[in-house]
């Protein structure tokens, strides 16, 4: 490629100008306010991780890592996820913390990205942790905190889907016992999402008609309450039952917050399996055609730090919400401006001083001539000229 | 209350087909929609809305949102990996991938492949062992092999019409096409009652494929 122009960026990364820094920073303020309250303390962990720890325990691709080496050819990684750092923090200095710790983080992470440009590269995650809380208390907690984030950040039409990675693989193994390559086809379909392929693969496996009819309703099992006394009759597994159960509690629970009316238990919501082991849910805007939240229980990952403990939480997708969301943030108050000349300097930044003392905006500009002709006069609240002699205000 | 359903709706041949797949399941749509030049078309009666696009980017307005589904080739949806659901087989516009060549083809040293599919013929010659330069043509890919500019061509072979014409012919069939019904992530959960109906609809009138399905006409 040739030498960029100045003006250019690597693909995928993005200024953000003022007017938008206010709107990322509104969501920002207004979520981690909301983290707080619910007792989570901000985090921050490094932007360069190294790749054989962090690295190759995100739940991220290995090729959407950005690699670099340092000076001693160690390869690095620029944080993907915020999710392993802090699982490598519970496994060193947070070793001896007392459990149930939670965690809340706003930073930005990196995501290398091949095809079309567009696709950011880099982009913020607002999110939370809540280490240490084997049951569906805990996993409602960070569904109805994610609910009550997205609130407090201004979204309003948005809807939650909550399903389970132990219901799927407690059916399959049901159905093809021991058959782990058929089970992998299987679930491969379910994550690339080709509905289609896996009727297909599912009708060339020797499955009784039960079965095939009982894994092909596993496409239709959406809903609220009532899907959880429909699951549990379909399966005797032993893992997809426990499953089912366990959602169901979580689902008393979210009634009791008063926040089922938001969710939908849905039971073709495939995760990534060898890293969520429970619990997976997605948050949906109307406007916007892809999930601006996801978490789940993730409870083998801070063994691999050294710290063997559970641990479920979320991230909201915070660049789809400021790009994609109508929010009710507030118009930006506009500044004052003080003009002085070289004989009123003292007086002019005193009173600049005294207003910024109470709160207020305020700009000081030189003014060559007395007249304030050549200083545009747009996006100022009020205008202020100090002259060797008393003062004179203008709008 | 029932939400409207935009549809991607992909322009030409598999139009027709499809049109006629909907109104067979009992869904009222004009057939003739194709024939004028507005791009977006409102149909109230059936809840939904027609968005009017080249197939081959069906699957783009479907995976950012701006449809909440469409119908689009599998040929497509095979040559890029988009992140959409693909929910039904709708079993219409039935057609192959093969490739082709000239009759007097013999492999050669330098092999070079045509085609409007990259990514398809790439993988499907490498999963083959075979070392091809694989150029990328955007339209008339029989073109290639008649004038020198590929030895083999892999593309779309529908009655074989146009191979014969041009004095080639089909080699080997990499698979089987239909259209297929796809869905946005975020369509797929938020409208989900809609787009269950549509499908519990057209699943009652889609032919599954018969053993003959690449039969062709001579």
């Amino acid at each position: 490629m040739s030498k960029p122009k100045g003006f250019e960026k690597p693909t995928g990364v993005r200024d953000y100008l003022p007017h938008v820094v206010s709107k990322l920073r509104y969501i920002e303020e207004n979520v981690l306010q909301s983290m707080s309250q619910w007792g989570y303390r901000q985090i921050i962990t490094p932007t360069l991780e190294y790749y054989d720890t962090v690295g190759v325990a995100s739940s991220t691709s290995d090729r959407k890592l950005y690699k670099m080496l340092n000076n001693r050819g160690t390869t690095m990684v620029l944080r993907s996820d915020m999710t392993t750092p802090i699982a490598r923090v519970m496994g060193s200095l947070l070793k001896e913390e007392p459990l149930p710790i939670r965690l809340a983080y706003h930073a930005n992470v990196f995501r290398s990205i091949e095809e079309e440009a567009g696709r950011e590269a880099e982009f913020f995650q607002t999110g939370a942790e809540l280490v240490g809380v084997d049951s569906p208390e805990g996993d409602a907690e960070v569904i109805a905190l994610a609910i009550a984030c997205l609130q407090a950040a201004g979204v309003q039409n948005f809807k939650i889907s909550l399903g389970h990675v132990g219901f799927l693989s407690g059916l399959l193994e049901e159905a093809l016992p021991g058959k782990v390559r058929e089970q992998e086809a299987l679930k491969d379909r379910l994550l690339n999402r080709d509905f289609v392929g896996f009727r297909e693969q599912l009708s060339a496996f020797n499955l009784s008609n039960a079965q095939r009819s009982e894994l092909e309703g596993l496409l239709r099992l959406r809903g609220a309450a009532e899907i959880c006394e429909q699951a549990l009759e379909i399966s005797n597994n032993e893992q997809a039952s426990a499953s089912i159960r366990h959602l169901c509690k979580v689902w008393e629970v979210l009634e009791a917050y008063d926040i089922s009316k938001y969710v939908m238990i849905d039971l073709t919501m495939i995760g990534n399996f060898s890293y969520y082991t429970g619990m997976v849910f997605e948050g949906y805007a109307a406007e916007l055609g892809s999930p601006i939240c996801s978490g789940g229980r993730y409870d083998n990952l801070l063994a691999q730090f050294g710290r063997s403990v559970v641990a479920t939480g979320f991230a909201l997708k915070t660049n789809r919400i400021l790009d994609g969301v109508q929010l009710p943030v507030p118009q930006p108050e506009k500044p004052i401006m003080v003009t002085y000349d070289a004989a009123s300097r003292r007086e002019a930044f005193a009173h600049a001083a005294s207003l910024r003392k109470q709160g207020k905006m305020v700009v000081t500009e030189y003014a060559i001539e007395a007249t304030n002709d050549n200083l545009s006069s747009d996006g100022y609240g009020e205008i202020v000229h100090f002259k060797s002699g008393s003062p004179a205000i203008s709008q | 209350m029932s939400q409207i359903l935009k549809v991607a709706m992909p322009k030409g041949r598999i139009y027709k087909k499809a049109a006629e797949l909907f109104l067979q399941a009992g869904i009222p749509i004009p057939t003739d929609v194709d024939e004028s030049r507005k791009l977006i078309v409102e149909l109230p009666e059936a809840k939904m809305e027609f968005i009017l696009a080249k197939p081959v980017d069906v699957p783009i307005y479907v995976e950012h949102g701006v449809a909440d589904i469409g119908i689009v080739g599998k040929d497509v949806l095979m040559e890029e990996n988009r992140d959409v659901y693909e929910l039904l087989d709708l079993g219409i516009a039935r057609c192959r991938m093969s490739v082709i060549a000239l009759p007097d083809w013999q492999p050669g040293i330098q092999q070079r492949v045509a085609t409007k599919y990259p990514n398809v013929a790439s993988q499907y010659f490498r999963e083959r062992g075979q070392q091809v330069e694989v150029i990328k043509l955007n339209g008339s890919i029989e073109l290639a092999p008649m004038i020198g500019l590929a030895d083999r061509i892999v593309d779309m072979v529908e009655t074989g019409q146009t191979l014969r014409e041009n004095g080639l012919v089909e080699m080997e069939e990499l698979f089987g096409i239909t259209s297929r019904l796809i869905a946005n992530r975020v369509s797929y959960r938020m409208k989900s009652e809609e787009i269950q109906q549509l499908c519990d609809q057209l699943q009652k009138v889609i032919q599954p494929s018969t053993a003959n399905e690449t039969q062709e006409i001579r």
